[in-house]
């Protein structure tokens, strides 16, 4: 297994523990035609010994849904925020360099907590503002093309991709970051989510709302569903704009 | 002063677990909420095609009745009837309610819900978002139950692990064991109910189309603690599905549903590109065999086809049992716009556009029809009641189970897009069944006890699994007891097969019993976590493959040429397995056939 066609380099950044230290750890798998990351840390998984042949730790990582749906997957994979499940070796060089997202507490080796992206939707309110479960009929009336807009915004599957690119979101600052903003604009298109747009502009009005957008663009280069998050934070300008007139007016 | 109310615990967040933690949070109960993820992350997301509900809107007459008819006929006879009867009545206000929390719902060009074909029906039928449906209708819950959570309605504990539940001195369940899985540390909750929506047990075959969480753990430790399991033989193999190192890739049903067509080289050995192969030369075989519903036929009848024309006739693409999923006929911003998501996955994978090139696919396992035994109240209507406390209920009180972790609904074979509607229907029902026996039970007197004595058990447990020491490799078991049930338990059965994988998966048991836990740490150790769950999937697996040698007959899913023909007299009866010292005990109940009339099951 010595030849680069035969196997794939891994070096791995662990972290035993949140307060631990980090360490690199190399190993070498057999190579699988059009194999996935993923399919690399399970080999891991199953026989946990280094490239120097030293028995480890299995790598601990997060996935579930293995195609790019659940969002679990992201790491940083030769630098890049992307998901392990849709990147294949065989796009890559011959060793991989994985290390977990650094905007987010590592709880081990490559999984992190992304709580907080989870709390900045209890933020902004984001969901549609409902009396209850029981029937009530048909929803509002939406044309085809508000329906594509949104499913646009509703596939964010919360990975953490466009966080970690965005220079303004880390942990000196108080940016709630580009995926919660992208959920403001999608719930602020429906007809029954407009009901409380106001309360979910006054959040991004607060500090760390979207005057902290430093418009790097990064967020939507980096977002591996195509989410239009740029677009819907120019948008969010607007929409701001007119709320704190609408306030100071004192409408 | 106004008595607390006692709290309900929701094991599983995906769409049957938030339905039911919704429906308990409406009528103010206080819920806990346990997942292994975060729930937005859950399996649910992976359903692609769409939602059932004869809400009829292309001027075709349908009806919940037909949709009934359809789910029980697709089933083949062996659900239990009143709970699909109320779902599928209950289906199009489900859709509505769907709707008006946001699912961004493919729409026609007067604005309407949009709705297309699924297999074992001729009806439009199916409600969709784009090819992701399953992924926007668990985000709509999810949202829903964020905003309970910050009205402190909801808690959650993400990132724990359901290890068993507690019963009192009178058998009833009074709360659960869970383990942290950052710190490792195993603790018990006291519970006035717990509902298990944990899903399927897919892992049990190694490589599947479900996602890594889905290893059936819950249900196999319920199991273990006396709960009935039901119909575990029957397994749904999907038909499309793209093989990887990791795991099968679903790719829809609603390809066909929208115009996708499956064919073969009519002749053995022909090695030529797909496109270069002109269409005389090519054999529609389900089309050509089922003209009235073609492509659309139930997944059990097209998965034994594709096994047929690429096993026993010799004709499958490149010699193996594929078969070639045709779009490139449709028009390619059409398609993108309905099935984008599905035909992505396919370019990621293989590499390949499915929009130039015939999508060459495999059959997969998918979908366990078989659960946790849960029985019901009915109303004197038919309907099946939500506020009578065995809605839902297994044999253990207090102890429910909904979504794909119930043994309900589907009988012998689940149609396509009735999954989605089963678990949110199931927990529309559940959650109220649960709230109805907290009211009428009385307060556990002996909870505290049973509580730490789960707390204790468990502790010991995970220690002692710590600290073994043995030559045994726990994910080589794992892969050996994937390979064995996907060969032998799957689209063929024969009876000298399940017999040898039985013994095969009693040996795996005794190899787990000398494994090594790789990690003897606590912090997030997924080692061990994994060991835990392996045990359980034996013990499933065994489960599974005792009810297929059992049964002796060819019935939807289940199908074993030593018996081709499906045999009400002796086997119109559901499989109910119980834990017994030397493994599963087998007994059988009636099916109930209250509510439409047994038939020939024909889709000429």
């Amino acid at each position: 297994m010595d030849d680069a066609r035969d196997r794939v380099v891994l070096r791995i950044l662990r972290k035993d523990r949140p307060d631990g230290p980090s360490r690199w750890e190399t190993f070498a798998v057999a190579r699988e035609p059009r194999m996935n990351l993923i399919s690399c840390l399970l080999a891991i998984q199953q026989d946990p010994v280094t490239i120097e042949g030293t028995p480890t730790t299995p790598v601990a990582f997060e996935a579930n849904c293995l195609e790019e749906v659940c969002g679990s997957c992201s790491m940083l994979i030769d630098g890049i925020p992307r998901q392990a499940c849709s990147t294949l070796v065989d796009d890559l060089g011959p060793t991989i360099e994985l290390r977990p997202l650094t905007k987010f507490p590592v709880v081990r080796d490559l999984v992190v907590d992304r709580a907080a992206m989870f709390e900045a939707l209890k933020r902004i309110r984001a969901w549609i503002p409902l009396d209850g479960t029981h029937e009530l009929g048909p929803g509002p009336r939406v044309s085809e093309r508000e329906r594509i807009f949104c499913y646009q915004l509703s596939r964010c599957m919360t990975c953490g991709c466009c966080m970690e690119g965005c220079p303004q979101y880390n942990r000196r600052s108080a940016f709630i970051g580009p995926a919660p903003l992208a959920q403001v604009r999608l719930f602020n298109a429906h007809p029954t989510g407009a009901m409380i747009a106001g309360e979910r502009l006054g959040a991004l009005l607060a500090p760390g709302g979207i005057a902290d957008c430093g418009n790097s663009q990064n967020c939507v280069r980096l977002c591996p569903k195509d989410v239009p998050i740029t677009d819907a934070i120019a948008d969010l300008g607007w929409q701001t704009t007119k709320e704190l007139i609408r306030r100071l007016l004192g409408h | 002063m106004a008595q607390e109310k006692p709290r309900l615990a929701v094991v599983g967040g995906g769409l049957a677990g938030l339905m039911a933690t919704i429906r308990i949070a409406e009528a103010g109960y206080p819920v806990d909420l346990f997942s292994l993820t975060p729930v937005r992350r859950s399996h649910s997301v992976c359903a692609q095609g769409g939602i059932n509900a004869a809400v009829n809107v292309k001027g075709e007459d349908d009806s919940p009745q037909i949709h009934f008819l359809d789910t029980i006929r697709g089933g083949d006879f062996l659900a239990d009837q009143p709970l699909p009867f109320g779902m599928c009545r209950a289906a199009p206000a489900l859709i509505h309610l769907l709707d008006r929390m946001g699912v961004p719902f493919n729409r026609t060009p007067e604005g309407n819900l949009d709705f297309r074909r699924f297999g074992g029906t001729l009806y439009h039928r199916t409600a969709f978002a784009g090819a992701s449906t399953g992924q926007q209708l668990l985000y709509a819950l999810d949202e829903q139950t964020r905003r309970f959570e910050t009205e402190g309605r909801v808690q959650k504990f993400e990132g724990f692990e359901f290890l068993g539940i507690a019963r009192d001195e009178e058998g009833t369940c009074c709360g659960l064991a869970a383990m942290d899985l950052r710190s490792g540390e195993i603790r018990a909750f006291p519970a006035a109910a717990v509902l298990l929506a944990t899903g399927g047990c897919g892992a049990i075959f190694g490589l599947t189309t479900n996602s890594k969480d889905t290893t059936g753990s819950a249900a196999g430790a319920v199991y273990q603690q006396g709960a009935r399991y039901a119909n575990g033989e029957f397994v749904q193999v999907h038909p499309t599905a793209v093989p990887g190192g990791d795991k099968y890739r679903l790719i829809s049903e609603s390809v066909r549903g929208e115009g996708g067509r499956i064919w073969v080289p009519a002749a053995p050995g022909d090695r030529r590109a797909p496109r270069d192969i002109p269409e005389s030369e090519r054999d529609y075989f389900l089309e050509r065999k089922y003209p009235k519903y073609g492509n659309l036929l139930p997944r059990d009848i097209a998965t034994q086809e594709i096994f047929r024309v690429c096993v026993e006739e010799g004709r499958g693409v490149g010699g193996e049992t594929a078969v070639y999923l045709d779009v490139t006929h449709l028009d390619r911003k059409w398609v993108e716009s309905r099935l984008g998501s599905v035909l992505d996955i396919y370019r990621t994978y293989v590499g390949e556009d499915p929009c130039e090139t015939p999508m060459k696919i495999f059959p997969a396992v998918h979908y366990s029809m078989g659960g946790i035994w849960v029985g019901y109240g009915r109303r004197a209507d038919g309907f099946p009641d939500p506020h009578d406390p065995r809605t839902h209920r297994t044999n253990i009180p207090g102890l429910y189970a909904l979504g794909e972790a119930d043994h309900q609904y589907h009988g012998a074979n689940r149609l396509g897009a009735n999954a989605l509607l089963a678990c949110i229907y199931s927990g529309t029902i559940a959650g109220p069944a649960a709230i109805a026996h907290v009211e009428s039970a009385g307060r556990h007197a002996t909870a505290d006890a049973a509580l730490a004595r789960e707390g204790w058990r468990w502790r010991e447990h995970f220690d002692a699994l710590r600290a073994r020491d043995g030559d045994e490799n726990l994910h080589r078991i794992h892969r050996d007891l994937g390979k064995w049930m996907r060969e032998n338990v799957t689209i063929v059965r024969h009876n000298k097969a399940l017999a040898e994988t039985d013994g095969k998966i009693r040996e795996l048991m005794d190899r787990w019993r000398r494994a090594r836990v790789p990690d003897r740490g606590t912090w997030a150790n997924q080692s061990l976590r994994f060991a835990n769950q392996l045990w359980n999937m034996l013990v499933l697996a065994r489960v599974i493959t005792l009810g297929a040698l059992a049964r002796n007959e060819s019935r939807g899913a289940h199908y074993k040429p030593e018996f081709p023909r499906r045999n009400d007299a002796e086997w119109l009866k559901t499989t109910i397995a119980t834990a017994g010292s030397d493994g599963p005990i087998l007994s059988y109940e009636p099916v109930d056939t209250s509510l439409a009339p047994i038939q020939e099951r024909t889709y000429g």
